[in-house]
């Protein structure tokens, strides 16, 4: 499974709709990667709405694409992350204190224009 | 024990299986979204030790129903090579596999009861709770 990741002026914007297991996860780290080298893009925004889980497994890969696209030169924001999502993070010890987040996707692409001065 | 079932974990698919079978189950049980979320978590944690240590093992849903208790009891259960560093595992941020170090101790925190029986040799079992407040 591949999650589609759209292109908008220099921000590229991802939903994830789907239960992730650790493969598409994986996958998705690399798609990202080689996206924002191919396109250039200064701008991510991941929202996590309709995402129900975040195990430490997919923790992880959040925390690493994030980190992995500020080397490459793009800022990545989450957003959307659930109540239920966020507690359950806590609980497992999980803080993600590096990685900018934001609300909504209205917010996430706010932030991304603060931060990138635009 | 009025309801059984078990998910094999044999491929890393079933860990998503196993999480979707146990929140469906919780949700039956009456487990609000927080709660569910929770349950789903530790099954996915639990799933993962077993895919990633045990190469094979199974999870298996109990409901409890009781007159003054409700609450679901998930069992994590492998023959792989058992835990060696079992009090290094409870630790948070250990890890022999490069991950965060946050499941086990994850798991304990996500639930409510937490029991883990482990010989080197003869494989884990990991019996949690949460009851229905």
């Amino acid at each position: 499974m591949r999650i589609p990741i759209l292109k908008l002026h220099n921000y590229l914007l991802i939903s994830i709709q789907i239960d992730l297991d650790d493969q598409t996860a994986i996958q998705f780290q690399e798609d990202l990667l080689s996206k924002i080298h191919e396109s250039g893009a200064t701008g991510v925004v991941i929202d996590l709405t309709s995402v129900e889980i975040i195990d430490s497994f997919i923790a992880k890969v959040l925390g690493d694409v994030v980190t992995m696209s500020d080397l490459m030169g793009a800022k990545v924001v989450l957003t959307g992350i659930q109540p239920a999502v966020a507690m359950t993070l806590i609980d497992l010890g999980i803080h993600l204190q590096d990685v900018p987040t934001a609300l909504d996707l209205e917010q996430g692409l706010i932030k991304l224009r603060q931060e990138l001065e635009e | 024990m009025d309801f059984q079932s078990c998910v094999n974990i044999k491929k890393e698919w079933d860990i998503v299986g196993a999480r979707q079978l146990g929140r469906d189950i919780a949700g039956k049980v009456g487990f609000g979204t927080v709660d569910q979320a929770r349950i789903a978590t530790a099954i996915s944690e639990l799933a993962r030790n077993i895919y990633l240590y045990a190469g094979t093992g199974k999870v298996c849903f109990e409901t409890i129903e009781e007159i003054n208790q409700k609450g679901l009891i998930i069992i994590a259960m492998d023959d792989g090579p058992g835990i060696r560093e079992l009090n290094q595992v409870m630790e948070d941020g250990f890890s022999t596999s490069g991950g965060l170090g946050a499941g086990l101790p994850g798991v304990k925190r996500l639930m409510d009861e937490f029991d883990i029986q482990s010989e080197q040799g003869n494989g884990t079992e990991i019996k949690v709770v949460k009851w229905l407040r």
